[in-house]
C-alpha cells in the first residue's frame, strides 16, 4: 500500500512539474529548465512521449518472452501474462504515436513523415493489432495460445529489422537518425540536471505503473478465467 | 531437399493442374488488379517511383489471394489428418513451401511483363539488380507467406485473417524491395545497391530458419 | 519376428483446463486386440492420436519400440496404420493414385504385390482408377483400412472402426482384426459391443477421469 502512494506522489510530481515549470534562457532557480533552441516550450512533451514509447518496447518484449514461456512449457497462465503485456504494450503504442505525432507537427511541421522510427512505431502498432485479431478468431484456449506465441515470435525476428536497419536505410528526422545533425536534448545531454532528473523520475515511474497495472492485469484475468469455470460447473 | 517433401508438392501440383483453383483466382485476381489500376491512372503519367510502387502492391495482393491455399485447402477438406499421420512437419513445411515458391514466381513473373508491357515508366534499367532482388524478394515472400498460411489455416475468419497478419511481417521485405526495384529501374549499380540485397537476403534466410522451427508447434496440436 | 511393443507412462491430457484422463498407464507388449473404450466424449479418439503421435500428452509419455530400439517421432509413422471416421483422404485423386501419392509421401516403397492383395481383399480391384469422389462411404472405409494396411504396420489402430458399414463390411474389418492380430498389435477404439468382443485386453477410459 505504502509504494502505491509512493508512485502517486512520484507520478503526480512528475506531470506536475512536466508541464508546469517554466523555460527560461538561463535558469537560475531549480524549478527553471533551460531552453533547447528549436524545441522550447515542446521540449516537455519528452517527459512523456519517451516513457511510452520505452513503455510499448518493455511490454512487447516481456509479452514476447512469456509467449516463448508458453511454447516451451505449455502453462496457459503464462499465455495469461503474455496477453496482459500486450494489452498495455497496444495502450502505451497507441499513446507514443500520438504524442510523437504532436510533437511531430511542432518540431517539423506535420503530423506523419514516415521516418524510421514512426515507421516503426506504426508497424508495431499493425503487430498488436494483427495479434489481437487472431486471438479474437480462435475458440480452443490452447490453440489460441499456441497460434498467438508463434505469430509473437515471428514478429519478434522481423523487429531488429525495424529498430537497426529501416533507419540507416531511410533518412530520418528522429533526434538521432542517419543524417540528424541537431541531435535531440537526450542525445546531447542538454538537458540540465534538473530536466535530466525529472525526466528519470518519469521513466522510473511510469516503468513502476507499468509493472503495476501488468499484475493487476493478469491477475484480473486469472480470476475471471476461474470464476467462468465455477459458473460452467455450477 | 527430401523427396518427401518434393513428392508432396507434386501432389498439390496434380491436384491444382486437375482443379485449377488457385490459378484461376490468381490469374483473375492480377487482371483485375492490374484493371484497376490503369483505370485510375487515366491518362496521367505516373513517375517511374509511384510505378514500382504499385508493382509491388499489386505482388502483395495477389499473393494475399492464392498463397493461403496451400494449408487451408488441407484444413477445410479434412485432410490434414492424413498428412499428419504420413509425414514429418518438416516434410509438410517443405512440400507447401516448394509449391508457394513456384507459385509466386509464376505470378511475379507475369505481373512483370504485364508491368512492362502497360507502363511506359516501368522500363529496368539494370536488369540484373532486378532479377536478383527478384528472386531473393520472391524467396522471401513465400517462406513469409507459408509460414502465416500454416497459422491462419487453424483459425477462424481465414480470408480477412491473412492480410492483416501477413503485412507487418512481410514489411521490412516490401520496404527494400519497392527500393531494389527503384534502383533497377533508375539504373542504380549493383554496388550501391548491396545493403538493400543483404536485407533482403538475410530476411530471407532468418525468416526461413524461424519458420521452420515455429511450424512444429503449429502443425502438432 | 518383428517384435513391437507400446507402452504408456502416466499418461495425462487436459484441454485448457478441462481435464480428459490422468495417470493412464498401460503395456501392450505381444500381437493381439486391444481395446479402449469409454462413452462418447471421453476421449477415446484423442488417446488413439496420441498414441499415433499426432497430438501431444500434457504430461506422461508414450513410447513405441520396435525390437527393443525406441521409434523415433520422425519414423513413427511408418509403423503405424491409423483408420477413422474422420479421417478423409485426396477426393480428386483415385484410390490408385492416393495410394501411390502417400507412399511417395511417407518414403516407403510402393509394394505393389500387396496393394493389389488388398484391393482385391476389399473388393475394389475394378474401381481402384476411380476417383475417390465417386465412392460411397462404406467403400471410402474400405480405403480407409487400404491406407492403413499397405506399408505392413505393427501397430494397427481403428478408431470406431465399424461405423458406416453394413453386417457385411463389419464381418469383414472382424477378419482383418484378426487375422492382424497373429502378428501385429491392434488397438480398437470403440463402445460397440461387437467390436469389444475381439479384444484380448481392454483399457476402460472411465477410469482414468481424475
Amino acid at each position: 500500500m505504502v509504494w502505491k502512494i509512493f508512485l502517486f506522489l512520484l507520478l503526480a510530481f512528475v506531470s506536475v512539474a512536466g508541464i508546469s515549470f517554466p523555460i527560461v534562457e538561463n535558469p537560475t532557480k531549480w524549478y527553471e529548465f533551460p531552453l533547447i533552441p528549436g524545441l522550447e516550450e515542446n521540449a516537455k512533451i519528452i517527459f512523456f512521449h519517451v516513457p511510452t514509447a520505452w513503455l510499448t518496447v518493455i511490454a512487447f518484449l516481456m509479452s514476447t518472452l512469456y509467449s516463448f514461456k508458453y511454447l516451451r512449457k505449455k502453462n496457459l497462465d503464462d499465455d495469461l501474462k503474455s496477453y496482459a503485456s500486450a494489452q498495455l504494450g497496444m495502450i502505451f503504442c497507441i499513446l507514443a504515436t500520438i504524442t510523437g505525432s504532436v510533437w511531430a507537427k511542432f518540431a517539423w511541421g506535420s503530423f506523419w513523415n514516415w521516418d524510421p522510427r514512426e515507421t516503426s512505431i506504426f508497424a508495431l502498432l499493425l503487430i498488436y493489432g494483427a495479434w489481437f485479431a487472431l486471438r479474437s478468431s480462435i475458440e480452443s484456449e490452447e490453440k489460441r495460445a499456441t497460434l498467438s506465441a508463434v505469430y509473437s515470435m515471428i514478429a519478434f525476428v522481423t523487429v531488429p529489422f525495424f529498430i537497426f536497419i529501416m533507419p540507416r536505410i531511410m533518412t530520418g528526422l528522429h533526434p538521432g537518425s542517419a543524417d540528424d545533425t541537431n541531435a535531440g536534448p537526450v542525445v546531447n545531454f542538454k538537458m540540465n540536471g534538473n530536466m535530466l532528473l525529472i525526466f528519470f523520475l518519469s521513466l522510473i515511474g511510469f516503468t513502476i505503473l507499468y509493472f503495476w497495472m501488468w499484475r493487476v492485469g493478469y491477475k484480473s484475468i486469472l480470476l475471471k478465467d476461474k470464476l467462468d469455470k465455477k459458473f460452467i460447473r455450477g | 531437399m527430401s523427396s518427401k517433401s518434393y513428392s508432396l508438392f507434386l501432389k498439390d501440383l496434380k491436384s491444382e493442374l486437375r482443379t485449377r483453383y488457385a490459378i484461376n483466382a490468381l490469374a483473375m485476381f492480377i487482371i483485375v488488379a492490374i484493371s484497376v489500376i490503369m483505370f485510375s491512372v487515366g491518362q496521367e503519367k505516373i513517375s517511374p517511383s509511384l510505378t514500382g510502387g504499385l508493382f509491388w502492391v499489386v505482388i502483395f495482393f495477389t499473393a494475399m489471394s492464392g498463397l493461403s491455399r496451400a494449408f487451408v485447402s488441407e484444413e477445410e477438406r479434412g485432410t490434414t489428418l492424413a498428412l499428419q499421420l504420413v509425414a514429418s512437419p518438416t516434410t509438410v513445411f517443405s512440400g507447401k513451401l516448394i509449391f508457394n515458391i513456384i507459385l509466386v514466381f509464376a505470378m511475379n513473373t507475369v505481373i512483370a511483363i504485364l508491368y512492362s508491357v502497360l507502363f511506359e515508366e516501368f522500363i529496368i534499367r539494370n536488369f540484373l539488380l532486378f532479377l536478383t532482388s527478384f528472386v531473393f524478394g520472391n524467396i522471401g515472400l513465400a517462406i513469409s507467406s507459408t509460414i502465416i498460411a500454416a497459422i491462419i489455416a487453424k483459425a477462424g475468419a481465414k480470408g480477412t485473417l491473412y492480410p492483416v497478419l501477413s503485412f507487418p511481417i512481410l514489411l521490412p521485405l516490401i520496404l527494400a524491395s519497392v527500393q531494389l526495384t527503384l534502383f533497377a529501374i533508375d539504373g542504380i549499380s549493383f554496388e550501391s545497391a548491396k545493403f538493400e540485397l543483404a536485407i533482403v537476403i538475410s530476411y530471407d534466410v532468418i525468416m526461413l530458419t524461424a519458420s521452420y522451427m515455429l511450424f512444429d508447434f503449429i502443425w502438432k496440436e | 519376428m518383428i517384435n513391437y511393443s507400446l507402452e504408456a507412462q502416466q499418461l495425462n491430457k487436459s484441454f485448457g483446463r478441462r481435464l480428459i484422463f490422468n495417470d493412464l498407464t498401460f503395456k501392450f507388449d505381444k500381437p493381439g486386440v486391444y481395446g479402449i473404450s469409454g462413452p462418447n466424449g471421453s476421449g477415446k479418439s484423442t488417446l488413439v492420436k496420441i498414441i499415433a503421435g499426432i497430438i501431444a500428452a500434457s504430461k506422461g509419455k508414450i513410447i513405441h519400440l520396435l525390437n527393443g530400439k525406441i521409434v523415433t517421432e520422425e519414423n513413427l509413422h511408418n509403423h503405424i496404420g491409423f483408420v477413422s471416421p474422420y479421417l478423409v483422404l485426396y477426393e480428386e485423386f483415385s484410390t490408385l493414385e492416393n495410394l501411390k501419392l502417400f507412399a511417395d509421401i511417407r518414403g516407403t516403397e510402393f509394394n505393389k504385390e500387396r496393394v493389389d492383395y488388398l484391393l482385391n481383399k476389399f473388393l475394389l480391384y475394378k474401381r481402384k482408377d476411380d476417383l475417390l469422389k465417386t465412392y460411397s462411404s462404406g467403400m471410402k472405409q474400405r480405403v480407409k483400412f487400404i491406407f492403413a494396411l499397405m506399408h505392413s504396420p505393427q501397430l494397427l489402430i481403428l478408431d470406431e472402426p465399424t461405423s458406416n458399414l453394413d453386417e457385411e463390411g463389419k464381418n469383414s474389418v472382424y477378419e482383418i482384426v484378426k487375422e492382424e492380430s497373429k502378428t501385429n498389435i491392434v488397438i480398437v477404439a470403440s463402445n460397440e459391443r461387437n467390436d469389444l468382443e475381439l479384444c484380448d485386453e481392454i483399457v476402460l477410459l472411465e477410469k482414468y477421469k481424475s
